[in-house]
């Protein structure tokens, strides 16, 4: 096949890095060996517009033990235990086949933390939608949420946590981010550099079919009118068989055969092979007449290509192979030796006695291309809009509005869908603000949550970074977890596009200010660009997942109302910024101004307040003030545990809808104990932090004195029914 | 006038389910079976004499719902 | 007391329903689905979770399984066996408990706590629980929708075959109070012999106060002496 213009393009290179290769090579490619490049430089595999920037994070604290690099990150959690953690988008699959796409992407994700040596233990999510009208949104929305439940229900993983959003921003474009989690002996952990010539490269798993060919490059493109064609390529999931797989790979992680092991995830047998060759500083041969294939007459450039899932490439130590197959006969997987690592730096392969590819692995790696895309900043907007005058929106009226949107309202109906309870150690699923997994055995606990504010990102990137930081640790805190790390995927439009590049650089700076700020590092992530379609971009929509440890879980806090007459504090100071807020999108329609300030150092100090009050058994529920502000934070409260509350207006109110629904930031909401009072008002006097109290709990009315008072029965059905109609 | 509709996943599309079900039977001592793959079945009445028109109404309801044309083929055979 | 849990390819709660019997001071084995001998038991458990994906229908390829002739052997020598959500759906294929399980009315993957009337307790399975105790499990399944003939469930009511009803938290027994579309709320039947138990909750999501609940340690409990 002659490669023409056409066929570089077709393989999302441009003529430059086309010259680049043939310099690299010294000669022309063959059509393979464009293949295999186009599959290792292509911005999902390379991160070649945003490793630069993506330097800047933090990555380290004393509790990491891997960061970025490796398939997943790590944290020590003490007693030889450590967490696996790694989030991942599969935005464009999800998009044309919603069910099969979401379900991948659980099985990759699952696959990058189980190749580590770890059990999963725990899957989360972070799904965006258009806006409810358009056409679609419904049956993207069914589809999803069936895929991801399929995967992990039947896989066996408890689906703990996550969120779900509507904005017409992702009308062509939706964001599917699966996060999980894994528990492994600190001694015990495998990573994917390969070590020792001559060893054998094996392949496990499912056999390659033409599944997904070219889908990591289709995950660097943007969409465009003909994206209906390039359907065929999407993936089929299979949880049975991941399951017997990771049940394979655990039983044979119990010995030492291995050396090393990668999973192939995009990019397939190409990714993977480089990988482990390149991180080993060696070569690896492959015979490709040995891989298994489920098709006939499959050629070397599909079987480099293919995106077939639930397959692992292993390099096992010698001698090995006989027992090591024994395990994958017993759980009926293929298990074949398919190469050898080699001395010469270089990817070879074979195929019918010929050399069909010959490449020098680092042309496939640290020579991919890397660019300083240039871009813009953007300023921070000005506050233009007067909430002074409200005087003919309704309070209550909006307050109902609002808990009964889409994007606030009860998830119940998604996450019923999900088993959580699988394993028998979730102490907290969905609906708080982090989810609380037992350490099996161990009176031990994380919790986790996921987040993100597009809304504030496109407003002002930088203190959208910061802000979304600040949330994922305020939601660990308020379960009295102690963060430790986060992993993050960065979802973004096209990085050729000056102000997009921009978002994400500023993006970056947020996010590196308050990761250092509250010694929370990066460890693991994902960048997914080429969000949108036809030049619309999506809105910057980074998605922070966090972890933290929890040393005696048996307390159980949560953001549920525990008993009657109990006091009611908020901490931290409301300013009543409405800018960005849900009041002013869902009731005003404005979406215009900055998203909120963010004060690390007040964040910090309030955190670290509600978490020592925690310890110290002083108060009896915790919720983060987040979108909606302080009184849909109430409700939330209220709804889950059926105890109402009566809600006071401070003296002095100015404006009852800045106050209410200000979405001023580094708040908590926390229940004390009417015999503790005092003790808390004193420590809260001592440290400086400032409060209010807003509230007593009561029985079964939720009331804003001088406002409204409503039932809590009535007030949950209200928030619960947005999904059931929809 | 009926039609049968079968609509079966293409064939590079995996079928981890007639994957399971062929090794199953294989297992089972049915040792000739050399393929098997699965698939769903309508029977449809429509209301139209013509029978082009007819199955062309059949052919749309496949586009549009019975079949995921993404990873589904389907065909129509008259009754 | 000598318990087994079978593991099939695609079982996922046998480790949970094994840590349950060994908290509860079984002697429990784990028996691999290619095994032909099954260890001296007084309790069989097969446990919940997809085996074989789920592929064909929910239980269909398990029952075809080697180990089961074993376990339907032993069933009818008077063995206790009990089928948690999958497994009771595989005692169903099996022909060893009757009746079929549909896909859930909502035709959606459900998983909550759910009530339960305890609606027979002259039985080694229920026998620690009071007559029409009302108790919190969890139910995970697609396929739970519980059927059978008018003559079955007439023989089901008669003859005390009916464990567990699904009920409301003040022990209403009504479609509303019916998660999955199950006729007359069935949530659990045994065979004639009362030996063999088919659930579709878990009992053994609900072991640990502290974690999610303990209304099924009398289950467990039950089947101790």
């Amino acid at each position: 096949m002659n490669i023409t213009k056409e066929v570089i393009q077709k393989h999302g290179l441009t003529i430059e890095e086309f010259v680049k290769i043939k310099d690299l090579l010294q000669r022309e490619p063959n059509i393979l060996e464009l293949g295999i490049f186009s599959a290792m430089w292509n911005e999902h595999c390379s991160y070649k517009s945003s490793k630069i920037h993506l330097k800047k994070l933090p990555t380290k604290n004393k509790n990491v033990i891997q960061g970025p690099g490796e398939n997943a990150g790590i944290i020590d959690i003490g007693d030889g235990d450590a967490i696996v953690f790694k989030i991942e988008s599969h935005n464009h699959p999800s998009f044309i086949e919603p069910y099969q796409g979401a379900a991948t992407g659980v099985g990759g994700i699952l696959r990058d933390v189980f190749t580590m040596g770890a059990r999963p233990i725990a899957l989360l999510n972070s799904i965006h939608f258009g806006s409810p009208e358009n056409t679609k949104t419904r049956n993207l929305l069914h589809g999803v949420v069936s895929g991801i439940g399929g995967y992990g229900n039947c896989i066996g993983i408890p689906t703990v946590a996550g969120e779900t959003k509507f904005n017409q921003t992702y009308n062509e474009n939706i964001l599917v981010n699966a996060m999980a989690v894994g528990l492994v002996k600190k001694n015990k952990i495998f990573y994917s550099k390969a070590k020792g010539i001559g060893k054998s490269v094996v392949y496990v798993g499912s056999k390659t079919g033409r599944d997904g060919i070219h889908g990591a490059s289709m995950a660097s493109a943007e969409f465009d009118d003909d994206s209906e064609e390039k359907k065929p390529t999407v993936q089929v999931g299979d949880p049975f068989t991941e399951k017997l797989l990771m049940e394979a790979c655990l039983e044979l992680m119990k010995d030492k055969s291995i050396i090393s092991i990668q999973d192939m995830g995009a990019a397939g047998l190409t990714s993977s092979s480089v990988e482990m060759a390149f991180k080993g500083d060696l070569g690896m041969e492959i015979n490709l007449d040995k891989v298994p294939c489920r098709e006939e007459k499959m050629t070397p450039y599909e079987m480099m290509l293919s995106e077939s899932q639930e397959r692992m490439l292993i390099i096992l130590e010698d001698g090995k192979e006989n027992e090591a197959k024994k395990i994958f006969d017993k759980w009926d997987l293929d298990f074949v030796v398919i190469g050898k690592t080699i001395e010469t730096k270089k990817l070879k392969l074979y195929y019918k006695n010929d050399i069909v590819a010959d490449i020098p692995i680092e042309a496939l790696s640290s020579s991919a291309p890397q660019y300083e895309r240039k871009w813009t900043k953007t300023e921070l907007p000005k506050k233009e809009t007067n909430f002074k005058n409200l005087k003919k929106i309704n309070f209550k009226e909006s307050f109902l509005k609002i808990i009964s949107s889409s994007n606030h309202s009860n998830k119940n109906w998604i996450t019923e869908q999900y088993d959580q309870m699988v394993m028998c150690d979730t102490i907290q699923k969905s609906g708080s603000d982090a989810a609380i997994i037992r350490i099996h055995k161990k009176n031990k606990a994380i919790a986790v949550a996921v987040d993100s504010s597009a809304n504030y990102c496109k407003s002002h990137p930088i203190t959208g970074g910061k802000q979304i930081v600040c949330e994922n640790w305020r939601n660990l805190i308020s379960m009295g977890a102690k963060p430790i790390a986060i992993t993050n995927c960065l979802n973004f439009g096209n990085p050729e596009n000056q102000e997009v590049m921009g978002q994400f650089a500023e993006t970056i700076i947020g996010i590196k200010e308050a990761c250092e700020y509250l010694d929370y590092p990066v460890v693991s992530g994902n960048v997914s660009f080429y969000n949108g379609t036809n030049k619309k971009n999506i809105f910057p929509t980074p998605v922070i997942g966090g972890v933290g440890i929890i040393q005696k879980p048996e307390k159980n806090i949560n953001h549920l109302f525990k008993e009657v007459g109990n006091s009611v504090l908020l901490i931290g100071k409301t300013f009543g910024h409405l800018y960005q807020s849900a009041f002013s999108n869902e009731i005003l329609s404005i979406n215009e101004g900055p998203p909120p300030e963010i004060n690390l150092i007040n964040e910090k100090n309030n955190g670290e307040f509600v978490l020592e009050l925690i310890k110290q058994n002083l108060v009896l529920s915790v919720h983060d003030v987040s979108a909606g502000g302080t009184i849909v934070s109430l409700a939330e409260m209220s709804i889950g545990s059926s105890l109402g509350v009566k809600i006071e207006k401070p003296k002095n109110l100015n404006n009852i809808f800045e106050y209410f629904f200000g979405e001023d930031q580094g708040r908590y909401l926390i229940e004390i104990d009417k015999n503790n009072l005092e003790k808390v008002k004193e420590l809260l006097k001592k440290n400086n932090i400032f409060h209010e109290i807003i509230g007593i709990t009561q029985k079964d009315k939720f009331e804003l004195a001088g406002e409204f008072s409503i039932d809590i029965k009535e007030l949950s059905k209200i928030n619960n029914k947005w999904y059931y109609n929809y | 006038m009926k039609f049968s509709v079968t609509v079966t996943l293409k064939k590079d599309v995996l079928d981890p389910q007639g994957k399971v079900v062929q090794q199953t039977l294989q297992n089972m001592g049915m040792k000739t079976l050399k393929d098997l793959r699965q698939g769903k079945y309508f029977e449809v009445d429509i209301n139209e004499n013509d029978e082009k028109l007819a199955k062309d109404k059949v052919d749309e309801m496949c586009k549009k719902l019975l079949a995921n044309l993404i990873i589904e083929d389907f065909k129509i055979s008259k009754l | 007391m000598n318990s087994s849990v079978i593991v099939f390819p695609g079982s996922n709660c046998d480790r949970d329903i094994a840590v349950a019997l060994e908290k509860m001071q079984f002697k429990n084995k784990l028996v691999w689905h290619k095994d032909t001998n099954l260890p001296k038991s007084d309790l069989i458990v097969i446990p919940g979770g997809f085996s074989y994906g789920d592929y064909l229908r929910s239980g269909a390829i398990a029952a075809k399984s080697k180990i089961i002739n074993e376990v339907i052997k032993a069933a009818n020598e008077g063995c206790l066996v009990l089928g948690v959500c999958n497994g009771f759906q595989i005692l169903i294929e099996t022909g060893l408990l009757k009746g079929a399980l549909l896909r859930n009315k909502n035709l959606k993957f459900i998983n909550k706590d759910v009530s339960l009337k305890v609606n027979s307790i002259n039985n080694k399975f229920c026998k620690k629980y009071k007559l029409g105790q009302i108790i919190k499990l969890n139910i995970a399944h697609n396929e739970g929708n519980y059927f059978t003939n008018k003559d079955h469930l007439k023989e089901l009511e008669d003859n005390n075959l009916i464990a567990f009803k699904y009920c409301d938290e003040k022990g209403f027994i009504n479609q509303n109070s019916n998660p999955n579309g199950s006729v007359n709320n069935i949530a659990g039947i045994f065979n004639k012999n009362k030996n063999i138990l088919g659930m579709m909750p878990h009992p053994e999501r609900m072991i640990e106060k502290s974690v999610s609940g303990d209304d099924g340690i009398s289950l467990f409990s039950s089947l101790l002496n």
